[in-house]
């Protein structure tokens, strides 16, 4: 019920007396009709969340790859704080 | 597909996995909110992967399945009683109302639709201006643009044939009631990522600061859940209650301002009634008294009897995360999906929907019953 999922903005027109933008969204193939008016600013060649007809955003593309280097930034972090743990503290007595 | 398949990885979910056996010291407690959480998990064998500190519970954020039961009785009052053309999202169609649920008052001759939009029932109640046409406006904040939109595009065309029957609810003052309840187990949230779309983090700043629970706002692929589930676990160990997004591809902090404005134009706040749970206070939306004239509700006089719930279903403590589906008595066996007894096992983000399609827990129960 609540699914929405991401598809690309392949063309734009309105509807509704001109009043409406509306998009043909494709999923992977499946194209269906999406109103734009929550995200006004999503242009072809987008990718948008659709959910029951209506895009609600448009897909971040570079945070979208977020979730593939979080995990090489956590371990660099923990690297340097182990190597902070083994440096020489201000005083030099470490 | 794009921005899918790629968080299906396995193999991205198995580095996640390693990293989260050497994070995790203590037993936590974490509740998914969102029935599309829960399918996903149960789905892809994630529940049965995680380490053994790691419990889910799953929280009550499946619209279809904490619907009263009035209104689905009056839904079906209104296509048999009133002749309207009654639209539905599809998986309010087996729920069991009272006496039937909306399948079987279609087989009874009654004019119900499955749409997959709102905005196509505008467009049905353009076409046929001589029938009223009701559209069964259920959902968490996610849908509540959309079911806003057809009543504005309605009024915009003038068709007054057009009007929703509305049961939207609100997740965080949901989480309050979980958290507020003294059973409650919960150590953590992963809160809605297309919940938190539309309206973005700034409500769960303060449940975060007032019951110090991290809040994590999660997607629906194992690769975001085990992300989601990870950032929960390290705030945790830290000892730490923030409110955190995974989903940064689709959730901004602010949330979707033409959404939120619409929302707030369309709807006001009122107390909803949580089949199964209770009455939460100022937990759903109604339509504001400019937009009475497309409330079902209020166009068309319902008076319908109180209905009886299913008295041995325990869907509310499931909801709430003290139970486990398999721990009902009708689980399995009185209650199935064909034969639900309580609306958890209708929708297939519903908890006990979700366990009886994909776990082997009922194999290991007829194991057990065998033995
Ligand atoms: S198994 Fe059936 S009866 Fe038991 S809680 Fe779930 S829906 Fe209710």
């Amino acid at each position: 019920m609540c699914l929405a999922i991401p598809g690309k903005v392949l063309s734009i027109d309105t509807q509704y007396d001109g009043r409406v933008r509306m998009a043909r969204v494709s999923f992977g193939g499946i194209v269906k009709e999406a109103s734009l008016e929550m995200v006004p600013h999503a242009k072809v060649g987008d990718y948008v969340l659709v959910h029951v007809g209506v895009a609600i955003s448009v897909v971040d593309e570079e945070e979208a790859q977020r979730t593939f280097t979080y995990l090489r930034e956590m371990g660099e972090l923990d690297e340097l704080r182990e190597i902070n743990d083994y440096l020489p503290d201000e005083k030099g007595n470490g | 597909m794009k921005f899918l398949s790629e968080y299906r990885d396995p193999e991205v979910v198995a580095r996640y996995l390693e990293r989260l056996r050497a994070t995790v010291r203590h037993p936590w407690t974490i509740m998914e909110v969102c029935g599309g959480q829960t399918h996903s998990l149960v789905k892809n064998g994630i529940l049965d992967m995680l380490p053994k500190e790691i419990t889910m519970v799953h929280g009550p954020g499946c619209p279809v399945c904490v619907t009263p039961l009035e209104l689905i009785d009056k839904a079906i009052w209104l296509a048999e009683e009133k002749g309207v053309i009654l639209c539905s999202f599809g998986d309010m169609l087996r729920v069991p109302g009272s006496k039937k649920s909306l399948l079987e008052a279609k087989a009874d001759g009654a004019d119900i639709r499955i749409l997959y939009s709102p905005l196509e029932a505008v467009r049905i109640a353009q076409e046929n201006p001589e029938r009223e046409v009701v559209f069964f406006a259920v959902g968490f904040e996610t849908t509540a643009p959309a079911n806003a939109l057809s009543v504005v595009h309605a009024r915009r065309m003038g068709l007054t044939n057009y009007s929703i029957l509305v049961s939207h609810v609100l997740v965080p003052p949901a989480i309050e009631a979980i958290m507020d309840d003294p059973d409650t187990r919960v150590n953590a949230f992963l809160a809605a990522g297309h919940v938190c779309t539309i309206m973005g983090t700034h409500e769960y700043e303060p449940l975060a600061q007032r019951y110090k629970v991290p809040i994590v706002v999660t997607g629906f692929e194992p690769v975001d859940l085990m992300q989601g589930i990870l950032m929960a676990v390290q705030q945790l160990e830290k000892g730490e209650a923030r409110v955190e997004i995974q989903y940064t591809r689709m959730v901004r902090p602010e949330g979707n301002l033409n959404a939120r404005k619409l929302i707030e134009e369309v709807f006001e706040p009122t107390d909803r009634w949580w089949r199964g749970i209770a009455s939460i206070p100022q937990s759903g939306y109604r339509l504001r008294d400019e937009y009475a004239a497309w409330d079902a509700e209020r166009k068309f006089a319902v008076d319908l009897p109180a209905a009886q719930e299913e008295a041995s279903c325990i869907a509310g403590d499931i909801m709430k995360g003290i139970k486990k589906p398999h721990e009902c008595p009708n689980f399995g066996t009185r209650c199935k999906p064909e034969t639900p007894l309580g609306a958890p096992m209708v929708s297939s983000e519903g908890a006990c929907a979700a366990y009886y399609h994909f776990s082997n827990l009922i194999n290991e129960m007829d194991q057990v019953a065998t033995e």
